[in-house]
C-alpha cells in the first residue's frame, strides 16, 4: 500500500495543487480538470493499442531480427526503417517513449531510436496531411524538407555527444524495467 | 481516422497471434499491461499538468502573444509556449491557421508548431523514466535549437525575412 502511495506521490501532490487552483480560481480550475479529462480520453484511445502492439512485438519478434534490421551495422536500412516506423505512427510523442524502451531491449542502435523519435514527433504522415490542409503546401513542404535532415542531424549529434557508458547504462536499465 | 487504422491493425495482429499461439498472446498482453502500469504514475502527472497549461493558454491568449509585428520577441514567446504546451495535432493545426488569420507571422507559427511537436517540457517525467534526465534534457535542448532554424527557414520561404 505504502509502495503504491510512494509511486503515485507526485501525482497526488499535483492533484492537491490543482485542487488549490480550483479553490482560488473556480473557472480556471474547472477548465484545467476539463482539459485533463479530455486528455485522459485521448490517452485511453491511443495508448492501449500501442502497448498491446509492443507486447506482441516483444513476444514474437526475436532480438536477432531487430538487431539485423535496426541494430549496429544495419546501416542505411536501419535508418530508413526507423524513419518509416516513426512516420507511420499515431499518437502524441509521449507514446513513443515506451516503444523506444522496447527497441533498446531488442538491441536497436541508439541513433536509430533517436531517428524514430524524431520522425514520430514531427513527420507523422496523418499529421503532415493535416498540416498541408491547414497551413498550406508551402509551409508544410518547407517544414518537411528541413525536418528530414534535421531529424538525422539531431539523432547523430546526440548519439555522438553521449558517452558510450551512459548509453549502455540506459539500455541495461530499460532491460531490467521490462523484465521486472 | 489514424485511430481506426491503429485499432484495426492491433486487433488483426492480436487475433492472428491468438490463433497461432494462445500462451504467447496472453504473455504479450501481460507484458503490455505491466509496461502500461509501470509508466502510469508519470502519465497521470503529465495529464494534470497539460490540463492546467491548456486552461492557462487558450488560443486567444497565444494569438495576443505572437500577433502582428511581434518580431523577435514574438518568435521567442512562440518557441517557449510551444515547448511547454502539449496540444494534439488535430487541434494545433486549426489553431495555428486561426492565429495566422488573426495576424500572427508564419515565422512565429513555424516556431510554435516545431517546438510543440519536438520539445516537451511537461512530458519530461515520462521521457526521463526511459532515457534518464541527462539525455532527456539534451534531446529537448537540441530540438529547441533546431526549431529556431525551422522558424528562420519558414520565415525565408514565406517571404517574411
Amino acid at each position: 500500500m505504502s509502495k503504491i502511495i510512494k509511486r503515485y506521490r507526485v501525482f497526488l501532490i499535483v492533484l492537491v495543487l490543482l485542487g488549490i487552483v480550483f479553490l482560488v480560481d473556480r473557472e480556471l480550475g474547472r477548465l484545467a480538470f476539463q482539459n485533463a479529462g479530455y486528455t485522459i480520453k485521448e490517452m485511453l484511445l491511443i495508448i492501449p493499442p500501442i502497448f498491446v502492439l509492443l507486447g506482441l512485438l516483444d513476444v514474437w519478434v526475436p532480438r536477432e531480427t531487430m538487431v539485423r534490421f535496426m541494430g549496429e551495422g544495419s546501416g542505411a536500412k536501419g535508418v530508413l526503417l526507423a524513419f518509416l516506423l516513426g512516420s507511420a505512427a499515431a499518437g502524441p510523442l509521449y507514446g513513443a517513449f515506451p516503444v523506444a524502451s522496447v527497441f533498446m531491449r531488442k538491441g536497436v542502435k541508439f541513433s536509430n531510436i533517436l531517428v524514430f523519435l524524431g520522425a514520430w514527433s514531427t513527420t507523422k504522415i496523418p499529421m503532415f496531411l493535416f498540416e498541408l490542409e491547414s497551413l498550406g503546401p508551402r509551409f508544410a513542404l518547407t517544414r518537411l524538407a528541413i525536418n528530414i535532415p534535421g531529424i538525422l542531424i539531431i539523432a547523430w549529434t546526440l548519439a555522438a555527444m553521449v558517452p558510450k557508458k551512459t548509453i549502455d547504462d540506459m539500455y541495461r536499465k530499460n532491460l531490467e524495467m521490462n523484465n521486472s | 481516422m489514424s485511430t481506426i487504422v491503429l485499432y484495426g491493425v492491433t486487433a488483426s495482429l492480436l487475433a492472428f497471434s491468438f490463433f497461432k499461439d494462445r500462451k504467447k498472446t496472453l504473455q504479450a498482453l501481460r507484458k503490455a499491461f505491466k509496461a502500461l502500469e509501470n509508466i502510469l504514475p508519470e502519465f497521470l502527472v503529465v495529464i494534470l499538468l497539460v490540463g492546467l497549461l491548456l486552461a492557462l493558454m487558450d488560443p486567444a491568449f497565444i494569438s495576443r502573444l505572437i500577433g502582428v509585428d511581434s518580431g523577435i520577441l514574438g518568435l521567442v514567446i512562440a518557441l517557449v509556449v510551444g515547448s511547454i504546451t502539449l496540444i494534439p495535432g488535430f487541434i494545433a493545426f486549426p489553431t495555428a491557421a486561426m492565429l495566422l488569420q488573426g495576424g500572427a507571422g508564419y515565422m512565429q507559427i513555424g516556431a510554435f508548431i516545431s517546438t510543440l511537436m519536438m520539445v516537451g517540457v511537461v512530458t519530461i517525467p515520462v521521457e526521463k523514466k526511459y532515457f534518464g534526465l541527462r539525455l532527456t534534457v539534451l534531446r529537448n535542448s537540441l530540438a529547441f535549437l533546431f526549431s529556431i532554424v525551422v522558424a528562420l527557414v519558414i520565415g525565408l520561404a514565406m517571404g517574411e525575412l
